[in-house]
């Protein structure tokens, strides 16, 4: 059998987690390819309820990505997803959901190299957790 | 209404290699063709030359497409580019949408795993597209008036040529005076001209131009709006003098019974609590400096006001909250040197006759405390032998600023140049890193000090500065032969790391603007757009932005002026249409996303409404909405449940 390869959902931010991802590339700095990268404008509007279906559609993992406290473009945005992702990983665990399989990241513009390492640690993280829907993706 | 079937056309770019190299792009667009909703795919070499954009436009056109997914580089690059290509053949721009697989795919990742995360990625925006709808920009008017925040070299010459162009131009100065630190120097590099003497003429232009308002002694509040229209609060300082009125006789200076040390003179001087920082200070009138003042309220001494003949002193003057409307904005708010508390090394602070190098301008200026001869602080002497110390707090990761400040291999060279003019029989040493002398004739200007001034440049780092008797001792290291160095100084001069003047990141944050890891503001492209910062409207000149010379800043300052020109003359701007929008039947007028929204976009009578013009388009609002009546245009709910779900379906199957 091989390897378990997690499946992650990446919500990037338009002006810093995104813009890092693209630096990775532009920096050539490569990453493990598990993540598919959705672009919103901030990470305020990544709606929790999103990252509920994504698991629920088989993602091992939700990865969000925003700006660092005070730089966030839309001011505050990033506060709210702050608070909003910190509910969310409660109630997850409440559900049996380990909560490090949502993780909310702070990746400016120019930090493309941040990105690469945090997309590397999440997967390897989710590796050890293993798949969330138990055998090989039954679900 | 009948659903209209989609009619999604995908087109693969190859980027040369960029994309190709790693992709399989003909697997991918094959692939593509057999998602649901694609009529057309296909791929090409390069997308965003001509041929690859009329390859676009007329597959639009035959096809009759209702959606357009471009699998290229990031939506940062070319979206623009194929919207407007939509546009002409008659799509609406919205309906296109860039799929990032280059910066996000092909450049960090290799093998199979590339061309299947393409695929994910690709048909993840073939699902968005589908529920795009098309969209409008609104239009919305242009203030035509701009703001310049800093009233140095750069923010004069930005305030000059806009107002040059027929705009009005409101400049906002902290200090009492306009000028900045160019007019607290002596002489230029490197063609020696007198600072004030270039200066000056440019102030009273200012002063005297009909479409520039100065406002002195004023500081930015508050800053709300977009660009084209924001609105910003300036808190103007009573100056307790009425300018109109001053005659600048001088009298009130004289019978003061304060004396402070002096800020023009970097403290080299001292001065009384009312005062004018220099005779040909803009605006040209007294200034009560209220904190050292013996006292106002009640009133303790009201001499000045006593010997004013003009009554140009009113103690009743009050602190003034102007608001104004401006279309666009340039920060010009310079630099300060590293604080001398942090060179405790080179006993700056510490040992008197150690100075800084805008403190030497001081003594070099013919306006300066000592009359333009060079005497030492301590004791008033003509200091025979002076070492210049360069890069005192650059290039310094480990213990000060790791960045090169620039200017201090020219000012340095200037100001040895300048001693032993003053003093023929002085002896100047300079320990430098190495000579960055890059600018026309600084080169030359530099070798003129060291072969026809006979100042001694010695390689090398200085370890320490410290007092014995009345020298100044200074060891250092000439690493060009390895040997120790001593000198057995009268006056050491430290040509200080630049760093961002004080309230620049205070002052960003109230407009949104970036500032870099060292603090000092960011332009929004390092190469291609180095006059803007990422917030639209906001143009950035000068030494604020990094450390840069007198003709590089006002280089800098007509550049952003010509962006704001351009910016002004635009008959209507467009506001981008993806914000939030109600659909009121489901709104039960909570209010819970009102205080999520940080431009006061929402107001909330029966139901929630959402300003598009002040909507921003960050989307928090819509997160918060508990009723599902928030919408995000082209980002519903729905487009991204889609996109989780089929790009999750991708991985499933694999390639």
């Amino acid at each position: 059998m091989s390897e378990f390869e997690p499946k992650v959902v990446a919500f990037l931010c338009r002006w810093c987690a995104s813009a890092g991802a693209d630096l990775a590339g532009t920096s050539r700095l490569p990453y493990p390819p598990n993540a598919i990268p959705i672009r919103v404008n901030c990470s305020g509007r990544v709606e929790p309820q999103w990252v509920v279906e994504a698991l629920k559609a088989g993602a091992d993992g939700v990865l969000i990505g925003g700006c660092h406290p005070g730089d966030c473009h839309y001011v505050a945005g990033n506060y709210k997803t702050r608070r909003r992702v910190y509910l969310l990983r409660k109630v997850l665990a409440e559900l049996g959901i380990e909560s490090e399989r949502v993780r909310l990241e702070w990746i400016s513009a120019t930090e493309g190299a941040r990105f690469a390492q945090v997309m590397a640690e999440f997967v390897a993280a989710l590796k050890r957790l293993g798949p969330l829907h138990g055998n090989g993706g039954a679900r | 209404m009948p659903e209209i079937k989609p009619r999604i056309g995908v087109f693969v770019c190859h980027c040369g290699k960029n994309i190709a190299g790693t992709v399989d792009v003909a697997k991918l667009a094959e692939a593509a063709s057999r998602f649901p909703g694609v009529v057309y795919a296909t791929h090409y070499e390069y997308m965003c030359s001509d041929p690859g954009q009329a390859l676009l436009k007329r597959a639009i056109r035959e096809q009759r497409l209702t959606g357009v997914v471009v699998a290229a580089c990031s939506p940062s690059m070319h979206e623009e580019t194929f919207r407007r290509a939509a546009e002409e053949a008659g799509l609406n721009p919205y309906l296109l949408e860039v799929a990032n697989i280059r910066e996000q795919v092909s450049w960090v990742h290799s093998g199979p795993a590339a061309t299947r995360k393409a695929l994910q990625v690709t048909r993840a925006v073939v699902e968005k597209v589908q529920g795009n709808r098309p969209l409008r920009p609104a239009e919305i008017g242009v203030v035509r008036r701009a703001l310049v925040v800093g009233g140095g070299i750069a923010g004069i010459q930005a305030a000059l040529d806009i107002a040059n162009a027929g705009f009005e131009v409101i400049l906002v100065e902290r200090s009492p005076s306009i000028g900045g630190h160019m007019a607290q120097l002596s002489e230029t590099f490197p063609t020696l001209d007198c600072s004030q003497c270039i200066l000056t003429p440019k102030m009273v232009e200012v002063a005297r131009h009909p479409r520039i308002r100065i406002l002195a002694y004023s500081e930015v509040e508050e800053v709300s709006g977009f660009v084209g229209n924001y609105r910003v609060r300036i808190r103007k300082k009573p100056t307790y003098v009425d300018p109109g009125k001053c005659n600048l006789c001088g009298e009130c200076a004289k019978v003061c019974p304060v004396r402070v040390p002096n800020e023009f003179d970097r403290g080299l001087s001292l001065r009384a609590a009312i005062y004018i920082p220099f005779p040909q200070a803009v605006p040209s009138t007294y200034t009560l400096d209220e904190k050292n003042c013996l006292g106002l309220v009640p009133l303790r001494c009201g001499q000045c006001a006593e010997v004013c003949e003009a009554k140009a002193i009113d103690f009743d003057m009050h602190e003034e909250i102007l608001e104004e409307e401006v279309g666009a904005i340039v920060l010009a708010t310079g630099y300060e040197l590293y604080p001398k508390e942090a060179m405790a090394e080179y006993g700056y602070g510490t040992v008197p006759d150690v100075i800084d190098g805008l403190e030497f301008e001081r003594l070099l200026s013919a306006s300066g405390p000592t009359r333009g001869e060079i005497r030492r602080p301590s004791d008033g002497k003509i200091p025979k032998e002076v070492v210049f110390i360069q890069c005192s707090g650059s290039r310094d990761p480990e213990h000060h600023k790791p960045y090169c400040s620039k200017i201090c291999c020219m000012y340095t060279a200037k100001h040895a140049l300048l001693y032993r003019h003053a003093v023929p029989d002085g002896q100047a040493y300079v320990f430098y890193i190495d000579i960055r002398a890059g600018g026309k004739d600084y080169e030359e200007f530099v070798n003129r000090a060291m072969e026809e001034e006979r100042i001694l440049y010695i390689r090398g780092k200085v370890a320490k500065v410290f007092r014995e008797g009345e020298k100044v001792v200074v060891w250092g290291v000439d690493t060009l032969t390895g040997r120790r160095v001593e000198v057995r100084a009268d006056l050491v001069v430290l040509a200080q790391a630049i760093v961002p003047s004080p309230g620049t990141e205070e002052l960003a944050r109230k407009l949104r603007v970036a500032c870099g890891g060292e603090g000092f503001l960011k332009e929004a492209h390092p190469k291609l757009r180095p006059l803007e910062a990422l917030t639209a409207g906001v143009f950035l000149a000068g030494a604020a932005q990094g450390p840069k010379d007198i003709p590089e800043s006002v280089a800098q300052a007509s550049g952003a002026a010509a962006k704001v020109v351009a910016l002004l003359s635009q008959p209507k701007l467009e506001h981008a249409p993806e914000v939030a929008e109600v659909e009121e039947a489901l709104c039960s007028g909570c209010g819970i996303c009102a205080p999520q929204c940080p431009y006061g976009a929402i107001t909330v009578d029966e139901v929630a409404h959402v300003n598009e013009i002040l909507c921003e388009g960050c989307g928090t609002c819509v997160a918060a909405c508990p009723s599902g009546a928030l919408t995000f245009r082209n980002v519903e709910d729905e487009q991204i449940l889609r996109m989780v779900r089929a790009a999750l379906e991708v991985a499933d199957v694999g390639v």
